[in-house]
């Protein structure tokens, strides 16, 4: 066991511990072999106490458990019973007299939940960790579990944070006159199980890429309504193509048939071809393209009846851009 | 209102294995028209709807959506749970139709996150 850490200005109390969450989902992930203490210092059931003193003082430990010649567990010793034996002025005695043989145990494959809950049910600072042939493996305390959960989430969050990291400087460690990275992405016709996937895919890119919150919603919505309608409207299927650049986002959504017959018809609020199936599953209403107008900065649908359609939008990353676009369309 | 709140006062019961009791709700939605979801609610809104299908999780998270709740007892399929887990968007059964659900959530305190069709002009995103 590791040196007792320096004490800290403030102290979690178990009541502020309980509400982070991760931590709660982590208690369940990890195992008590992860975390616990393996490199023992154990003692034979024959030593006698002011030997048990001299070691809790150069170890710099509070506990310790006392193991047979075979390996089974007998006892644990504390700094408590150390104080009742100083009290006692019994030094001499062997350290059965005192150890605590009413032991709670815990298995190394079990979640540190449950030790967690052994050590708020038991008030003990330590538990021996037992094999199922009873045989001691190592010891954890509550120091064990909160260092393997802090660990556990920096891991977490490191992961993502690397991810992220490399995504957000892909702009700026390739040069070249102009940089853009494209994903493509196949949507089946009909597919509504797995419907909204490749959007779920693009926004997740986007948020790695470093885009705003805003700018991934509003993308993410505009590219759902339009592979929902790639995946109710269209005789094969279609492609979704994104183009990320560092000041506009472009995307193209097209298909091979059928084609729509009244474009403007299309793009009027509440005007649907859907059929009843897709407006039981929540789609439908003619509200797509509305919606997807309302997300994007530019929009526009070509579309020639038998052969197919050709639905393109753009988000400007940039306001400076974005105002000199508009000026240019107004003009 | 926090989420653990909301469960008690929806006598909801919560189906994905994720679940952050303190996170909190800003407001709320109801609708079973995924596409006016898309077009009405703002992020952080709890989303009250009858439809179980996987779009419904697909939509939360389009729309940055906290938490889906399931009116009239529903239990969804297999693949909406699923996906909810993956997507680490907390789903919630309750046993309350929706105008029950919304009147409690309502009397509870918890605005309305649906901005109405006047105040549409862009999506409401900044």
């Amino acid at each position: 066991m590791a040196a007792n850490p320096p004490q800290r200005k403030r102290i979690i109390s178990d009541q502020e511990a309980e509400n982070i969450s991760r931590v709660e989902e982590l208690a369940y992930e990890i195992k008590v072999s992860e975390v616990m203490t393996s490199e023992l210092i154990s003692f034979s059931p024959e030593i006698k106490m002011y030997e048990v003193l001299e070691v809790f003082r150069q170890k710099r430990i509070s506990g310790a458990p006392i193991v047979s010649p075979l390996g089974d567990l007998i006892g644990i010793i504390s700094m408590e019973d150390l104080i009742r034996c100083l009290i006692d002025k019994d030094l001499d005695s062997a350290i059965n007299k005192y150890m605590t043989t009413n032991l709670f145990t815990i298995l190394p494959t079990d979640p540190v939940i449950e030790a967690s809950k052994k050590f708020v049910s038991t008030n003990f600072g330590r538990l021996p960790v037992v094999d199922k042939d009873q045989k001691l493996v190592g010891m954890i305390t509550k120091g064990d579990i909160n260092r393997g959960l802090l660990r556990a989430l920096e891991t977490d969050y490191q992961e993502e944070e690397i991810r992220k990291y490399r995504a957000s400087h892909l702009f700026e460690d390739i040069e070249s006159d102009r940089t853009s990275l494209i994903l493509r992405y196949q949507i089946q016709q009909g597919d509504f199980d797995i419907g909204g996937q490749a959007s779920s895919n693009i926004k997740r890119a986007l948020i790695r890429l470093g885009a705003s919150k805003q700018i991934a919603r509003r993308c993410g919505i505009a590219i759902y309504e339009a592979e929902m309608n790639l995946i109710i409207h269209t005789t094969e299927g279609g492609v979704l193509r994104v183009e990320i650049e560092p000041h506009q986002i472009s995307i193209d959504a097209y298909d091979y048939g059928p084609g729509i017959k009244d474009v403007g018809l299309a793009m009027k609020p509440g005007y649907s071809t859907a059929s009843d199936a897709v407006r039981e599953m929540g789609f439908g209403a003619g509200m797509g393209l509305v919606n997807i107008s309302r997300c994007v900065d530019q929009m526009k649908l070509e579309s020639v009846w038998g052969k197919g359609s050709r639905l393109k939008m753009r988000l400007f990353l940039d306001s400076e851009h974005k105002n000199k676009e508009s000026e240019n369309q107004k003009s | 209102m926090n989420l653990d709140e909301l469960v008690k006062i929806v006598d909801g019961n919560v189906l994905t294995d994720l679940f952050n009791k303190n996170e909190v709700i800003l407001g709320g939605c109801g609708a079973d028209l995924m596409s006016d979801v898309l077009a009405s609610i703002e992020p952080g809104a709890i989303l009250l709807t009858g439809l179980c299908n996987p779009q419904v999780i697909r939509t939360a998270q389009m729309a940055d959506v906290a938490a889906v709740v399931l009116v009239r007892g529903k239990i969804p399929p297999e693949t909406t749970i699923d996906l909810a887990n993956d997507e680490e968007i907390p789903l919630i059964t309750s046993p309350f139709g929706m105008f029950e659900l919304c009147g409690r959530l309502y009397k509870a305190g918890l605005p309305s996150l649906e901005k109405s069709v006047a105040d549409q002009s862009d999506c409401g995103c900044e």
